[in-house]
């Protein structure tokens, strides 16, 4: 088990013909993805990757029934092709698309309310369940199959954290990455709900970062629902009020969203936060120990 | 994107939003033909930096003569203002804006804003005017009034009226009131902002409802759709490095520590400073290459993090996955290369690559520290640059 996408999901790819798009295709295949169609409008008819290209993505779920979208069109396309996506009512849309205007995604969002289609992202760097499915853009050999699940608002930070996972012998249920935007398809607690439903998981690691508050509300709903494990990471201690850190969603405004009040409120929340980035495995480690789990995720 | 007190107040105006009548003055003598030209009998001289807390510094000052205009102008303009946002080493102020003076009756608060929440836009306001609207949420909340916004219909007429009446505009001054709000709501998504504040919005002697500030700032991932936006641009509001850094699209932003970061990925871009902060060291820079870098962008964000003089040592701490190991190597090398390196560097390479990119550092016949890990990177080089 997993969450989200598994070695059934089909997938098509939204701008297939783009340069970060066809480098990602393939490596996609190369793990073992079914991708089993791509839209590129005007390009209908066309295979790139031994993968057919349609005009639209309702001709692509027609003819292949794919359930799942991975979006890496530009910026300014990118709305248009998350309600499209949603029209054809896949299942999941993962949009690694970043720089979309915000307003474009308070709009999305909106007309998302009520309709089948999960979201994740945008500007984040998918979802990978290990050796079934990797939908985006991570390096696929870092990860290896196993029991807990990663949620991080970075994608560089999930690499660094199921990095440490891999080399400490504890493999991963699926990671997710839920994007660094302020406005986002799946929020945390979307993602820590789906783990604590997953019968494969058995601890969660939640990576967040300065901004917003979803960090506490998340923290909140484990205090009074999770009975897996959570262990934490919170990246910007040390960043400057007022100045967008890389990430649009990245910024201490008002004084709210600094690291230090996510911690603790996730501390109190009996979430273990990691010192520094390079412990996070550590942390976890020390978790599953003290609950008598460490044996169960040990997978190599 | 940030813009000037009067090019906010210049954007609103298009849209219907009442702003008092001003000019912009470079110069002590523009100031006073400004003054001349509104023939208003007080005027206020205001300084125009990006940062909020002018008047408390003394960047404000009412005139009641032109004589007066020329002394503020001339004592403010060139002066150094250090507010609460701007850091220690304060903003020159190279703009002055030049406005007629009103009879205030009373000071409100009126804000858009994204709700990261409910992912809405949300109209703020209070009948605490003046102050800053944190510092209300901390000592009065029940003062602070709030409307969610639904963007299939925007901010609707009653939803306005509600806000007037709840922060007790006078009743015969509503209607205008809500022409106000719904003219900044349509400012506010046609012009892409990410916040529209008007603090204070006043009441005058003379029964009109109008806009004695505005703080507008703009989404930058929207500028490409907003050209006329663009043009607004102060340069010399801005760190001349993060300049150079947005030509090449990396993300840089200048911070006050001797140890230069260069890093892929925001997340890990933060967390590496976080790190470097951990072992006793001081972060000089934030620089996220981002994920779709070449060897000529890596070679840039390098020279930039070596033109920055505090810079003592530099710390390269990649986690390939778009971004290959080989690219970064390449890039570093050619930049030391080309700029000579005088301070220490460790690297620390992972992911796609990365064998390839620790041949190419080897090769390089460069002195280069290699870590192991994040923590290992942090630690060498908090001791070497000590």
């Amino acid at each position: 088990m997993s969450v989200f996408i598994n070695k059934d999901t089909k997938v098509i790819v939204q701008g297939i013909t783009g340069s970060t798009a066809l480098f990602h295709t393939k490596q996609m295949l190369e793990y073992g993805t079914k991708i089993v169609g791509g839209t590129s409008p005007g390009k209908g008819g066309t295979e790139v990757e031994g993968v057919p290209v349609f005009n639209t993505v309702q001709e692509a779920v027609d003819a292949t029934g794919a359930n799942a979208t991975v979006i890496y069109v530009p910026a300014p396309f990118a709305a248009d092709a998350i309600v499209e996506a949603v029209d054809a009512e896949l299942d999941l849309a993962i949009c690694i698309t970043e720089h979309i205007p915000v307003l474009d995604m308070v709009k999305v969002k909106r007309y998302m309310e009520g309709k089948k289609t999960r979201l994740v992202g945008p500007n984040c760097p998918g979802v990978i369940t290990p050796d079934e499915c990797k939908i985006g853009i991570m390096p696929g050999y870092i990860h290896t199959k196993g029991h807990v699940g990663v949620v991080s608002r970075s994608g560089t930070l999930t690499y660094e954290a199921v990095h440490q996972l891999t080399q400490e012998g504890i493999g991963q249920s699926t990671a997710v990455g839920i994007g660094g935007d302020p406005v986002n398809g799946t929020n945390f607690i979307d993602v820590l709900k789906a783990f604590n439903e997953d019968p494969d998981t058995y601890a969660v690691i939640m990576i967040g970062e300065i901004g917003g508050t979803a960090e506490e509300e998340a923290a909140e709903w484990v205090k009074a629902n999770m009975t897996k494990p959570v262990v934490g990471f919170i990246g910007g201690r040390t960043a400057p009020p007022g100045k967008r850190m890389g990430h649009a969603g990245a910024i201490i405004s008002g004084g709210k969203g600094t690291a230090d009040e996510k911690i603790r409120v996730m501390n109190e929340c009996g979430i273990q936060v990691a010192e520094t980035p390079s412990v996070m495995g550590e942390t976890l480690i020390r978790v599953l120990k003290e609950q008598d789990l460490y044996d169960k995720c040990k997978t190599h | 994107m940030n813009v000037h007190e009067y090019q906010g107040k210049e954007i609103l105006r298009k849209y219907g939003v009442k702003v008092p009548n001003g000019k912009v003055a470079f110069t002590v003598d523009e100031a006073v033909d400004a003054a001349k030209e509104l023939g208003s009998s007080v005027v206020v001289v205001k300084a125009q930096i990006h940062a909020g807390g002018r008047g408390k510094a003394g960047g404000v000052k009412v005139a009641k003569n032109l004589d007066e205009v020329r002394t503020y102008a001339s004592e403010i303009l060139g002066k150094t203002l250090v507010t609460h946002q701007t850091g220690p080493e304060g903003k020159e102020v190279k703009r002055l804006l030049i406005e007629e003076g009103c009879d205030i009756k009373k000071e409100y608060y009126i804000g858009l804003v994204l709700d990261r929440a409910t992912s809405r836009v949300v109209l703020m306001a209070s009948e605490e005017g003046g102050t800053e609207i944190e510092e209300v949420a901390e000592a009065t909340p029940e003062k602070i009034f709030k409307e969610e916004i639904d963007p299939v219909v925007g901010l609707m007429p009653y939803q306005a009226r509600r806000v007037a009446f709840n922060i007790n505009i006078p009743k015969e001054l509503v209607n205008q009131a809500v022409k106000f709000m719904m003219s900044l709501y349509t400012a506010y998504i046609e012009k892409d902002c990410s916040i529209a504040e008007i603090n204070p919005l006043v009441v005058t002697g003379d029964g009109q409802v109008i806009a004695l500030d505005a703080k507008l700032n703009f989404d930058s991932n929207a500028l490409y759709r907003q050209k006329d936006i663009v043009e607004y641009r102060d340069l010399e509001e801005e760190d001349p490095k993060e300049i150079e850094a947005s030509k090449y699209d990396l993300s840089y932003i200048s911070l006050d520590g001797n140890i230069g970061c260069m890093v892929n990925g925001a997340g890990l871009a933060m967390a590496t400073m976080d790190i470097v902060k951990h072992y006793g060291g001081d972060p000089a820079n934030f620089l996220d290459v981002g994920g779709g870098a070449t060897a000529e962008k890596v070679t840039e964000a390098f020279k930039i993090i070596l033109s920055d003089p505090n810079v003592k040592g530099i710390f390269v701490n990649i986690f390939g996955g778009i971004m290959k190991c080989d690219v970064i190597a390449t890039g570093v090398v050619e930049a030391a290369k080309q700029v000579g390196l005088e301070v220490p560097l460790v690297v620390r390479l992972e992911g796609t690559n990365v064998e390839l990119g620790k041949q190419i550092l080897n090769e390089s016949g460069l002195n280069i520290i290699a870590a192991e890990s994040m923590a290992d990177g942090a630690e060498k080089i908090v001791s070497l640059v000590k």
